[in-house]
């Protein structure tokens, strides 16, 4: 009872000793951030990239890639067919993004990929990550009239409008048509003899003039400008093939975390990619923006460029001229839920020849990112938990400092009949206690950050004039943490066990006092 | 002060007979305290109805409680009883003492150096006798003391309590019989600092029971505190803390706290070392009184010879032992 008594006495009137544990507690407090964010940080990811990737994927080794998609699939069913939910092909090449904005053109490196627009939703959340409500529900490689999101759908907390899309569309593309139209009459009333055009445009012949007013001209045009306007392509009311691009291709977010776009669903694009023939040549053609993905994967939002895979094939020769059955390098496949991923992969592999295709899981694909944030986790633990193992020997001194003040008391304890071993329990349970107090008040704060941390984020943000969580980086809005209870319920008995330890070598000093020495000592 | 004397007489008064003064032997107490039924304390074994402080028997005979009973006194060394030297007057009647220190040495070593500090010393203290042990300061009156009370062991030679050699215990029935049989006051009163008056009496009830025994007796256990620090006259600073009281009052709680087990034997350490001479007084008169009106044991230790007069006996130690 006694221990019980004067443990509880001790904690109330020694301070010092609570001052030694504010270690313990910014340790767990720190511990439990780091943890809730990283496993917030890891869920999301994983979230973000089963979204896009689909469970499993076929690939051929040769950009050629293989011939006649249905028989592969044919295949696939045969082999693990009861564990497959949908499959599509897909073609995937390396390319080049062109758009002219204002005067200049912008050029990006991409990953262009062919897609069948009616299977592509079956094996993945890829029109989740579009932005039109229509194209959420049923993918579409045609440009749609207006009602582009003006709203992030997927930002969990009020973001600023994307007042840019609110004009995409067809009014986009009629407007800028019109625009292109009057400049390019200006620019013949002006200088009718009109030479060479100022950019190169290899790929502008047919629809010159459509895209730019300085595009290359038809020295002819001004003898047949009637015949050869009824012909051509009208900007104002046809569209070239669909492209859905990346969303941070064409845009860029600011500071205040606004976005802004530099094309607009409607605009045209040209894309540049290697034919399937050897050796590889390049070709150049005219796609019309009619949507954009945000899976908020920065890596993926800024290299996708999505287009129809009838197309790509035609323009890369990938179709059999005799047949006219198309070539894919890849099939996405998705599973039934509750397959076991890998021994589906593991399957495929048997049934398709290793040195042609290659079979992956999409953690597969993805496995070197999620371990690296997981490498990351546990070297911050392991990290954190030594400022606790420091503020253990921040106990370690300050108990010893008590019990070396306590000595008299110790001799009074042991001259009315307490054992040694009562004395140490007083001082073990001074400690637990300590520990307990410390990583109470830790677990308290840590899950108190953990709860404001984005407040607190903008607040330090606002103090020291640099975000702490840039938007541009990680495209979410806020920083996402997971609570795992566990997790805290390990960190906090480290904490506990580290302050008993700190406790034992002052505690076995007080109890190995000699009474007589002990009652003396001033 | 006096109405605390008047008090605490009559509270002994009580203790002696089992009832309050005024009270016609032939009537009931009508004190729920007293009718309990719950023994108090753990030893010595009780009735099943026991007043707050059980009655002492009346002679003052040797003790035959059950600890000590399969020691008899044909197995006492022989030299206790023939030793002529050593051998007090009092142990004629061939029964032991109540406590009794034979051939005792003591070094202190101070770097390479022994210092000696008791020196052969032999002593008895009788049953309910008020033993006071006069000396310098250095002459080992404390050494002897500690020894007497357990809480440091001789080089040479045995101690015996009530018939039983104690020197060579182990540290838990030491533990054990410093809680249970003995009282302790000292010089500095060594109450501790961050319990109040009635927590530190509390403390050796405390430190005997466990958690869950104490708080099965917690009320019991406070109201005798609480009337113990009455009868010394601290029954307003229950709530106080030590470093709120005067040097005598922080005796009068020591003394208490000593008394809350029942004690057989009480070993004060220079108990007026640091109070002015009229607060050492009462301090002395409550010894006195406890040991007359209650039959309790006393070894003082003191330098001061005015106050060693008012003990039954008094020793001196010179030299390292009695001379």
């Amino acid at each position: 009872m006694y221990k019980l008594l004067l443990c509880l006495r001790y904690l109330r009137t020694r301070w010092i000793a609570l001052a030694s544990i504010v270690s313990v507690m910014l340790g767990v407090a720190t511990m439990i951030v780091v943890n809730s964010v990283m496993a917030g940080f890891t869920s999301q990811m994983q979230d973000r990239i089963r979204g896009i990737l689909s469970d499993l994927i076929l690939e051929s080794r040769s950009m050629e890639g293989m011939p006649d998609a249905d028989a592969h699939m044919e295949r696939i069913q045969q082999a693990v067919g009861d564990s497959i939910e949908g499959m599509t092909p897909a073609v995937v090449v390396p390319a080049v993004l062109s758009f002219q904005y204002g005067s200049s053109w912008i050029t990006r490196q991409v990953q262009l990929i062919g897609i069948d627009e009616q299977t592509q939703g079956n094996v993945s959340d890829f029109c989740r990550y579009l932005q039109h409500p229509e194209n959420r529900r049923q993918m579409s490689f045609v440009l749609r009239e207006d009602g582009y999101d003006e709203e992030d759908h997927q930002a969990e907390k009020e973001t600023p409008p994307r007042t840019q899309m609110k004009e995409a569309g067809w009014p986009r593309r009629r407007m800028v048509a019109g625009q292109q139209a009057f400049e390019r009459q200006m620019f013949r009333k002006r200088d009718p003899q009109a030479g060479a055009p100022p950019t190169g445009d290899p790929q502008a012949g047919a629809p010159a003039g459509a895209k730019s007013a300085r595009g290359p001209e038809d020295p002819f045009a001004q003898y047949n400008r009637q015949s050869d306007q009824a012909c051509q392509f009208d900007p104002a009311k046809e569209q070239y093939p669909g492209a859905v691009l990346g969303i941070a291709m064409a845009s860029y977010r600011t500071p205040q975390g606004e976005d802004r776009f530099l094309a607009l669903p409607g605009d045209d694009v040209k894309l540049t990619f290697p034919t399937a023939g050897m050796p590889p040549k390049g070709v150049s053609d005219s796609f019309t923006v009619v949507d954009f993905y945000e899976s908020k994967m920065s890596e993926f939002d800024a290299s996708y460029v999505f287009v129809p895979i009838r197309r790509l094939q035609e323009l890369r020769g990938m179709i059999d001229p005799a047949t006219g059955i198309g070539s894919v390098n890849s099939i996405e496949i998705k599973l039934k839920p509750g397959a076991d991923a890998v021994a589906v992969r593991d399957k495929l592999r048997e049934v398709f020849s290793p040195e042609l295709y290659c079979v992956s899981t999409w953690r597969d694909k993805q496995g070197a990112l999620l371990m690296a944030v997981q490498t990351e986790t546990a070297i911050l633990n392991v990290l954190l938990f030594l400022i606790i193992a420091v503020a253990g020997f921040g106990i370690l001194a300050i108990f010893y400092m008590i019990v070396v003040e306590k000595t008299r008391d110790i001799g009074i304890l042991k001259s009315l009949g307490a054992s040694g071993r009562g004395v140490l329990g007083i001082f073990l349970a001074y400690g637990l206690s300590l520990g307990l107090v410390g990583s109470g008040a830790g677990m308290a704060l840590g899950l108190l950050l953990v709860h404001y941390i984005n407040p607190i984020a903008d607040g330090l943000g606002w103090l020291t004039g640099h975000p702490l969580f840039n938007p541009e980086v990680y495209y979410f809005f806020r920083i996402p943490t997971i609570v795992i209870p566990q997790t805290v319920a390990w960190i906090v008995a480290g904490a506990l066990a580290i302050a008993v330890l700190a406790s034992v070598l002052p505690a076995r000093r007080a109890a190995g006092l000699h009474p007589v020495e002990a009652l003396r000592y001033e | 002060m006096n109405d605390a004397l008047e008090q605490l007489l009559q509270a002994c008064e009580t203790m002696r007979t089992g009832r309050p003064l005024g009270i016609p032997p032939g009537r009931k107490v009508a004190d729920p305290a007293l009718r309990a039924g719950q023994p108090l304390l753990d030893s010595p074994p009780a009735p099943a109805v026991l007043p707050a402080w059980e009655p002492l028997p009346p002679v003052p005979q040797c003790e035959t409680s059950t600890e000590h009973e399969h020691m008899p006194a044909a197995r006492l060394p022989d030299r206790w009883r023939l030793d002529a030297g050593h051998a007090e007057p009092y142990s004629e009647t061939g029964l032991p003492d109540e406590l009794a220190a034979v051939d005792l040495y003591k070094n202190y070593r101070k770097g390479p150096v022994d210092v000696p500090v008791l020196h052969g010393l032999s002593l008895a203290v009788h049953h309910n006798e008020f033993l006071a042990i006069e000396g310098q300061s250095g002459s080992g009156k404390s050494t002897l003391l500690h020894l007497l009370g357990t809480l440091d062991l001789p080089d040479q030679g045995e101690i015996y309590f009530q018939g039983e050699r104690i020197d060579h215990l182990s540290a838990a029935r030491r533990d054990r019989l410093r809680n249970r049989r003995f009282g302790m006051i000292f010089q500095f009163y060594h109450l501790l600092p961050e319990l109040t008056t009635l927590e530190n009496v509390l403390a050796p009830l405390m430190i005997r029971h466990g958690i869950g025994a104490y708080l099965a007796r917690r009320r019991q256990c406070r109201q005798a505190a609480a009337e113990l620090l009455d009868l010394v006259g601290l029954g307003h600073r229950l709530k106080h803390l030590p470093r709120e009281l005067s040097g005598g009052e922080m005796q009068r709680a020591a003394i208490a706290r000593s008394l809350i087990a029942q004690p057989d034997l009480l070993l004060a350490d220079e108990p007026t070392g640091n109070l002015d001479q009229d607060t050492g007084r009462e301090i002395i008169q409550i010894l006195r009184t406890l040991n007359e009106r209650r039959g309790l044991t006393i070894v003082m230790v003191t330098h001061d010879q005015a106050l060693a007069g008012r003990a039954d006996r008094v020793v001196r130690l010179e030299g390292g032992r009695i001379a």
